[in-house]
């Protein structure tokens, strides 16, 4: 199934360039903050930032996710009932399209971040052994869980049409308080207290900050993932479970 | 003139009834917006919570920078979104025929066939921010009134990019990551251009001119634009609308070739 669908990517090479480079708020934030940091008056230093936000352009490259957009057009025109049939739950050709996807974009986003370091040449750095493989798990485990609660979204369109809505207004709050738009450690004490207890810090800001070498309590951060993932799981199959009944009900 | 006025009243009126069968999704449009908002402030809150200050830029006119930014994410979901996306169902099913053969120009047909209301909140959002800003720094009428010329010209500019993009659908058909790029681009008008460092300044003004979308708008509200920038936006405008319409009857030599 993977090969199957790598292939498929590959042979969309120009979409996939626009794709990354599409991601690249991160990048333009990274300006801001890296400017913003030379006056001296945040506690990070702009090279600091520079690594911190090309970490985050890297998680974010492979964290994207777009099921509840092919998953409620198959809804919706009732193209899901062929794949109903087959023995496999039909999740799996969604994932594995992504895991594949994640391959084939894996040359580009490298291609930009060298870029990016000619930029700002002073601000190349090396993760350490062990936290480039723990970056690598918690970035595995954040597409995970994003995969997770956007296909629970994505059952919503057993119910309704438009259960894209429900996704955008999910996203808004990923990009303001996942850390996309600023390291963690810059918001307001109080405000990142309450932000630590969902689960959007723990897709980016956790596995950026694994990745520049910078992570604090990373027990406690791999067991929220765990934790919000279980979560959505149920949440997930439960829909699931009613979402099919559903669908059977409209005759399709 | 009387006859492009008329096709568009009709348009848009049908449009509009369409869509108003959804009324909920109004709600859920509003929301989206207001936390959107919600968020981008939160966004600028974080840069000047400490006393930093883009150079020569207090908070009160970071906002203003902000709320034309607003401003302009609703023109585009009104306007531009939405009529994009129909370009790009036209070319795939070939419908692009039909509105070939109709005697009114075929760019003001695909640019203004539908609209569609859910960009709204955003623009009324936008201006309440403007309003807000431009009364904490005391501007007069006449400042207010200065700013809807730069701002048009960047709407026009703005529009002209989209419908090049828009015509590109003719060679690549799904475009959709195109419009992604750009639309990921412009996000940088959130902010006033000096607070990039100088690389990223030349690219926004000369490259992706998001430069000339909000940031001199707000600054010929606050009176500090020189007269040279406006020049340089309505030329920018004007290029770019010559442009857009030179590229569509470009492409559209190669739609013909590729249809029959």
């Amino acid at each position: 199934m993977l090969s199957v669908y790598y292939a498929y990517m590959v042979e969309y090479r120009a979409e996939l360039l626009f794709w990354v480079l599409s991601g690249t708020f991160p990048l333009i934030l990274m300006g801001l903050w890296a400017e913003a940091a030379r006056s001296g008056q945040f506690d990070l230093q702009p090279t600091e930032l520079v690594q911190y936000f090309l970490a985050v352009f890297l998680v974010r490259q492979f964290t994207v996710v777009w099921v509840i957009w092919e998953f409620e057009r198959e809804v919706v025109e009732g193209k899901l009932s062929p794949y109903l049939l087959q023995p496999v739950d039909p999740v799996w050709r969604h994932f594995f399209s992504h895991v594949s996807e994640r391959f084939a974009r894996l040359p580009f986003a490298f291609l930009l971040v060298g870029l990016f370091l000619l930029l700002y040449p002073q601000a190349a750095w090396l993760p350490s052994f062990g936290n480039l493989l723990l970056a690598t798990l918690a970035t595995m485990l954040a597409f995970c869980l994003r995969f997770l609660m956007q296909y629970t979204f994505a059952l919503m369109a057993f119910w309704t049409e438009r259960a894209a809505a429900l996704e955008q207004f999910w996203f808004l709050l990923y990009t303001f308080l996942s850390g996309m738009i600023a390291p963690l450690s810059l918001f307001p004490d109080a405000v990142r207290a309450i932000v630590l207890w969902t689960p959007f810090p723990y897709l980016i800001y956790f596995p950026a900050s694994l990745l520049i070498n910078r992570a604090e309590y990373i027990v406690q951060g791999f067991m929220a993932m765990v934790l919000w993932s279980g979560l959505f799981f149920i949440l997930n199959r439960w829909l699931w479970r009613h979402g099919l009944r559903q669908y059977s009900g409209m005759g399709a | 003139m009387e006859r492009y006025w008329q096709v568009l009243r009709l348009f848009w009126s049908t449009a509009l009834s369409a869509e108003l069968e959804y009324r909920a999704n109004f709600v859920i449009a509003a929301l989206t917006s207001l936390s959107g908002l919600i968020g981008s402030i939160f966004g600028l809150f974080l840069f000047y919570r400490t006393g930093y200050q883009f150079q020569g830029w207090s908070w009160e006119q970071a906002l203003l920078v902000l709320g034309m930014f607003t401003l302009l994410q609703g023109f585009s979901a009104t306007v531009l979104i939405p009529n994009l996306n129909k370009i790009v169902t036209q070319v795939q099913q070939g419908t692009l025929d039909f509105v070939l053969l109709k005697p009114i120009s075929s760019q003001f047909w695909l640019s203004t066939r539908t609209i569609s209301p859910w960009g709204l909140p955003d623009i009324i959002f936008g201006v309440i921010i403007i309003a807000y800003a431009g009364y904490q720094l005391g501007l007069g009428w006449a400042s207010y009134l200065l700013a809807v010329p730069p701002l048009i010209l960047g709407a026009v500019s703005l529009y002209s990019l989209w419908f090049m993009l828009g015509a590109t659908s003719i060679w690549f058909i799904k475009i959709y990551n195109v419009t992604e790029v750009l639309r990921g681009l412009l996000e940088a008008g959130r902010f006033p251009i000096v607070a990039y460092p100088v690389a990223y300044q030349i690219f926004f003004t000369f490259v992706i001119p998001v430069a000339f979308l909000t940031t001199v708008p707000a600054q010929t509200m606050l009176g500090q634009g020189s007269q040279g920038w406006l020049l340089a936006s309505a030329l920018l405008a004007g290029v770019l609308l010559i442009a857009s319409n030179r590229f569509w009857q470009f492409a559209l030599r190669f739609y013909t070739s590729a249809s029959s």
